[in-house]
């Protein structure tokens, strides 16, 4: 599967996504001007993976901020994870958040009482 | 040059000392705009060593309510001009207080709707909120624009406070609508 690499910008996250080197993450600021078009090459690349997935999927999110256009779009992502393990697969989401940022926080805890998916937080500083 | 521009000028200066304005403008909102004015209110709230959860809250506040104005102002006009996708964005700061302030044109058959939302945003309680917001998230479709009416549900549970807002008339068929969020600067 082809890699998919974007890089930040100042309203944009950094995404990689590498089937190959078992790295799926997302980081930095997400409020582009218009998610969807932004998103699209992510969730094309999500749903060409889920049809061939990786034995164990690990999707890190590293996110400082997203705004609420941006907040939708995640929970569409979850959903996908979803389906996977409905179909057998296994899929955990690693919600990384700043220590002292408790928004982020409960805003991971709150995805996870959302969708039927193994979520681990994990802070750094 | 009017006469009496630069003491307009010189006055309009004061008032803004007077109440601690860090930005004001008026216009049309871009992205361009918005992430040049979230860098520099993030630049002075750096600068005056704001507490980092008071940052990251105004910064919230900040892009809901320019991408509110870019997406939803409406289109009328006056005379040449025409002003979809314009408003007047200000913050600024009291002693308990950082205020961000925004007002653009709506048309009059969109004031109750939004007066509704935002009332019934204002009634509901910290889990009542959650709720919403995740059924609203579940459901709401993004429109083309992009918004998916969480914005107001957003910036009332990040500052735990009531959304304050107005409705002034314009036209008779265009309203000016007024939002005012008070982020407290104590966490």
């Amino acid at each position: 599967m082809e890699i998919l690499k974007i890089e930040s910008t100042e309203d944009s996250p950094q995404i990689v996504l590498d089937r190959e080197s078992n790295i799926l993450e997302i980081s930095g600021r997400s409020l582009p001007e218009d998610v969807n078009t932004f998103y699209e090459p992510m969730m094309s690349w999500i749903e060409e993976y889920a049809k061939d997935p990786l034995d164990v999927t690990v999707f890190n999110f590293k996110l400082t901020y997203f705004n609420t256009a941006s907040s939708k779009i995640i929970l569409d992502i979850l959903t996908q994870f979803e389906e996977m393990i409905e179909e057998g697969h296994e899929v955990m989401v690693r919600w990384h958040y700043p220590e002292e940022d408790e928004d982020m926080m409960e805003a991971g805890e709150e995805y996870s009482e959302m969708v039927d998916v193994p979520f681990e937080m994990v802070s750094y500083s | 040059m009017e006469s009496g521009f630069l003491e307009f000028v010189y006055d309009f200066y004061k008032s803004m000392k007077a109440h601690e304005i860090k930005l004001v403008y008026e216009g049309r909102v871009t992205q361009q705009i918005t992430k040049a004015f979230i860098a520099l209110t993030e630049a002075q709230m750096k600068e005056n060593a704001e507490a980092s959860t008071v940052q990251r809250k105004v910064f919230h506040v900040m892009v809901e309510c320019l991408q509110n104005i870019s997406r939803h102002a409406d289109e009328y006009e006056s005379g040449e001009s025409q002003y979809a996708g314009k408003g007047i964005f200000m913050v600024s700061r009291t002693e308990q207080y950082w205020c961000v302030t925004t007002g653009n044109a709506i048309f009059i058959e969109k004031v109750k709707e939004l007066k509704d939302m935002i009332e019934q945003i204002n009634e509901l309680n910290e889990d009542e909120l959650k709720d919403l917001y995740v059924r609203q998230m579940r459901e709401g479709r993004l429109s083309t624009k992009g918004g998916a009416g969480l914005g107001f549900i957003d910036i009332r549970r990040k500052t735990k406070k009531k959304l304050e807002y107005n409705f002034l008339p314009i036209t008779d068929k265009v309203s000016f609508f007024l939002l005012t969020t008070y982020i407290p600067r104590t966490s």
